[in-house]
């Protein structure tokens, strides 16, 4: 972890149309650490993920990716500069297989995973190769959609709800996988529901609460924050 | 008739009353013009005005597009010419034939094209209608590449001669303005409230209870027949029926001349019409190639001008003024 | 003289040659017609238009320039596929947010400014192409006479139609369609530029619909109308066989070629509206169409 910071968004405002979604967003993230935004539903956290990749384009403010400006860059820029998304959906493709899937982005840079590390990492994606993609079960795709990113070389990944609807099991190895990525360095921003998860792979949180960032600490502070957590959280 | 914006009770009775002055103005301008211009050139406006109305009313209040109303126009046309001239029925009995004719195929390629969606709809309208060409081309009764000629106007309840001009002119006025106020009663009837509901969020009507598919069955019917009797009409005013009434040029000429005027609105059509017919007839003289000019005023419309002339008027500045807005 | 169900031998397989090559049009062409719709959404009208500027490209390449159909058989494609990528970069893309019928509707207004304006320079009788002298003559099988060209055409379509498939299902490239096909804004998000690919695929399309054009033009003459009435029958094709599926496109183009090939022989009256027919028939039982995934 170093204390270069790689993604910086300022004054974010964001709409779906008309309704006026983030009101003045602002968090930075570090090379290397892994930062958590903690909400409840509806509150903007998906909506902030999709306003840095740029999905979301109805925006203003300052989006800064290792010193790029992102807010008027193309969508199909944003993996370009280094930033991988996957999506709360997960966004595994029917018409595709597992391999397919794998190999569909592009490689962005020469850090990224080989195939062969990918599939040592995940020996159950390596046996189901060349079936269909949606026929994977849940945790499964989630650990297809996480590979994919591995393989491109992305230097930051944001993760929508990796944990979202699986089994304690499959949250343990995807709490593994994210471990075996901190430790080569990936940049990690991750929307969270489960709090639990979160606390022990994040270094450093963010509570998001009608659009805004009400709060931002360390991992060390948590103890201290846990009251007024499961107060603003409902957990 | 426009919908009257819910703001207060003066702005409401102003927007009335400019509108009911618009329409006669209208009203007064239709029925001198036969004294000023050719007749049988109005006559021709008046009948695609009112095939261009029932058209409208699939498509820019139910939001259905068809791409084969020629169908029923064309073939409301035939049965017409033909039983005016083989059987010798009255001009009124031929037409109400025509209507008759055209709502029952209305009934078969709609229940037909209802099976599907969006674009299927749209291809199945047109492949069946097409079916329907390829069938007048062969069919007997049609007289194929011919056509049916010399079909006779009659005397209107036996004594009025239409013949004459002047007759048949304002009968012709007489069916347009019948046509379109049935159009107008439709939309903004209960029955028509529905429509638009589907127009706007076909889910939601569905979730709301509605048999979605009887509405839209039930729309394209009266769509199909008010079609049809445009196309008796013009059966009547031309006096022959041919195999361009049918064929998929003219269903897409009425597309043209609804996304033209102003798809979604009252008057929009018949503006359309009027605009596709006046330049169609001034061009008709020179060499100059109508169907790209046709295609150019399509893609300029689709690109730049989807509200259509009455639909830029509309939302434009005078319009607002004037306390008018075209119907939601 | 042998007999079939009642036939003559040699006039049965005759139409059902003649079926087949139809059928070979009918798969090409409904063949670009999904890829377009599958990817962009967008049903192109212009389909039929392309199809005659590829056999006038060949057509004008032989007499302004000399160059042959084999050359031809490339460049067609090549330059209608060009006008294709124009029109989607500059026109069609503007449309991708708005009701898909819109779509439909420029396509049809650019059908009839391309067909019209062809009309307006050639009229609407049809100018002959020569068969080329390597595939010209026939081939007598003794049950029936097989002229060359026809031979090549069916299969060529073949060839073109599986490549095709091929492309689409095997390559890294047909990945990138596919997945765009299901979920574009992702795709993009990969660093994929999506709306570069929606313009290769609508040129892709259009040159498919020219590659037809030119393998027409000896067989059929070279008339700016030979697309228009063709255009109607592909779209009913495409409503039988579904638009969720590449390889149900080609089939069906075959199969609905075959059989309006054996209505003709049987039932000849009812040939030019048996395939209007299936399709009213396979809208009652499956709405979805034979291989068709969205209903």
């Amino acid at each position: 972890m170093t204390d270069k910071t790689l993604l910086s968004v300022r004054d974010l405002n964001a709409w779906y149309d008309e309704s006026h979604i983030l009101h003045g967003v602002n968090l930075e993230v570090r090379e290397g650490e892994t930062v958590t935004i903690l909400g409840r539903n509806g509150m903007g956290k998906t909506t902030t993920l999709r306003s840095i990749v740029g999905i979301l384009r109805k925006r203003t403010g300052t989006i800064s990716f290792d010193g790029t400006d992102l807010m008027n860059r193309p969508l199909h820029h944003t993996a370009r500069v280094g930033i991988g998304f996957v999506p709360e959906e997960r966004g595994i493709f029917s018409t595709l297989s597992v391999e397919e899937n794998l190999m569909l982005p592009p490689v962005v840079s020469d850090t990224g995973m080989t195939v062969e590390e990918i599939y040592q990492l995940f020996p159950n994606l390596k046996e189901r190769r060349n079936s269909q993609g949606t026929k994977l079960s849940g945790g499964e795709q989630q650990m297809l959609a996480m590979a994919r990113m591995l393989r491109t070389g992305v230097k930051m990944l944001l993760l929508d709800e990796p944990t979202e609807g699986l089994a304690p099991v499959i949250v343990q190895r995807i709490g593994e996988v994210l471990q075996t990525l901190k430790a080569r360095g990936m940049t990690i921003l991750l929307v969270e529901q489960n709090f639990r998860f979160a606390s022990k792979i994040a270094d450093r949180f963010y509570v998001m609460d009608h659009g805004k960032v009400t709060d931002g600490f360390d991992l060390a502070e948590l103890p201290a924050k846990m009251e007024t957590l499961h107060e603003v959280l409902g957990v | 008739m426009t919908e009257i914006s819910m703001t207060s009770e003066t702005r409401n009775q102003t927007a009335n009353r400019v509108q009911i002055a618009l329409i006669i103005a209208l009203l007064i301008a239709l029925i001198f013009a036969p004294f000023v211009l050719y007749p049988v050139f109005l006559m021709k406006v008046l009948c695609f005005a009112l095939f261009a109305s029932a058209f409208n009313l699939l498509l820019g209040f139910t939001g259905l597009l068809s791409f084969g109303h020629a169908a029923f126009f064309g073939g409301a046309a035939y049965f017409t010419a033909h039983a005016v001239k083989e059987w010798g029925f009255s001009p009124e009995a031929g037409i109400l034939l025509g209507v008759a004719g055209a709502a029952v195929m209305g009934l078969v390629i709609g229940f037909f094209a209802i099976r599907r969606q969006g674009i299927y709809f749209a291809m199945i309208t047109l492949a069946l209608s097409q079916m329907f060409f390829f069938f007048c081309l062969q069919a007997e009764f049609t007289k194929g590449e011919d056509g049916l000629q010399g079909v006779p106007r009659g005397h209107l309840l036996g004594f009025i001669d239409l013949n004459e001009p002047l007759n048949m002119y304002f009968f012709a006025l007489g069916v347009f303005v019948l046509g379109v106020f049935a159009v107008w009663r439709i939309v903004h009837s209960p029955f028509g409230m529905i429509l638009r509901s589907i127009r706007e969020n076909e889910n939601r009507a569905i979730s709301l209870g509605y048999s979605v598919n009887l509405y839209k069955l039930g729309a394209f019917v009266m769509s199909a027949a008010l079609a049809g009797l445009a196309g008796g009409l013009k059966a009547l005013v031309f006096q022959f029926a041919t195999l361009t009434d049918v064929a998929w040029q003219m269903s897409g000429e009425v597309i043209l001349m609804t996304l033209l005027g102003g798809i979604g609105t009252i008057f929009g059509p018949i503006f359309g019409a009027a605009f596709v017919v006046t330049v169609q007839n001034y061009l008709s003289t020179t060499g100059f190639p109508v169907t790209v000019l046709t295609g150019l005023i399509f893609i300029v419309c689709v690109l730049l001008f989807r509200r259509g002339i009455v639909g830029e008027f509309n939302a434009s500045n005078l319009a607002v003024k004037l306390g008018l807005k075209s119907p939601k | 003289m042998i007999m079939i169900f009642g036939i003559p031998i040699q006039a049965f397989l005759g139409q059902l040659l003649i079926g087949l090559i139809n059928g070979s049009f009918y798969a090409m062409l409904s063949l670009g017609l999904a890829i377009i719709f599958g990817l962009l959404r967008v049903i192109n009208f212009a389909h039929g238009a392309q199809y005659m500027m590829g056999a006038f490209a060949g057509f004008l390449l032989l007499s302004w320039v000399g160059v042959n159909y084999w050359f031809a058989l490339l460049l067609a494609p090549v330059i209608v596929g060009l006008t294709g990528i124009v029109i989607e970069r500059f026109a069609l893309r503007r449309l991708y947010n708005l009701d898909h019928l819109y779509g439909l509707l420029f396509t049809f207004g650019l059908a009839l400014v391309i067909e019209g304006s062809f009309r307006y320079f050639y009229g609407t009788s049809g100018q002959p192409y020569e068969t080329p002298e390597l595939l010209s003559g026939g081939v007598n099988l003794g049950f029936m006479y097989l002229p060359i060209y026809r031979g090549w055409v069916v299969v060529a379509s073949l060839i073109v139609c599986i490549g095709t498939w091929l492309l689409i299902e095997k390559t890294k490239l047909g990945s990138y369609l596919r997945a765009a096909t299901e979920n574009p804004t992702l795709v993009q998000s990969f660093g994929i530029n999506v709306p570069f690919l929606l313009t290769l695929t609508y040129g892709l399309g259009a040159g498919l619909a020219a590659l037809a054009g030119i393998m027409a033009a000896p067989i059929y003459q070279v008339s700016p109308l030979m697309g228009s009435n063709l255009i109607i029958v592909v779209f009913a094709i495409v409503v039988v066989g579904g638009m969720g599926s590449i390889m149900g496109a080609i089939v069906t183009g075959y199969m609905l070629g075959i059989l309006e090939g054996l209505t003709k022989v049987f039932y000849p009256e009812a040939s030019n509206i048996v395939i209007f027919v299936i399709m009213a028939i396979v809208l009652l039982i499956r709405p979805a169409g034979l291989f068709g995934r969205d209903a």
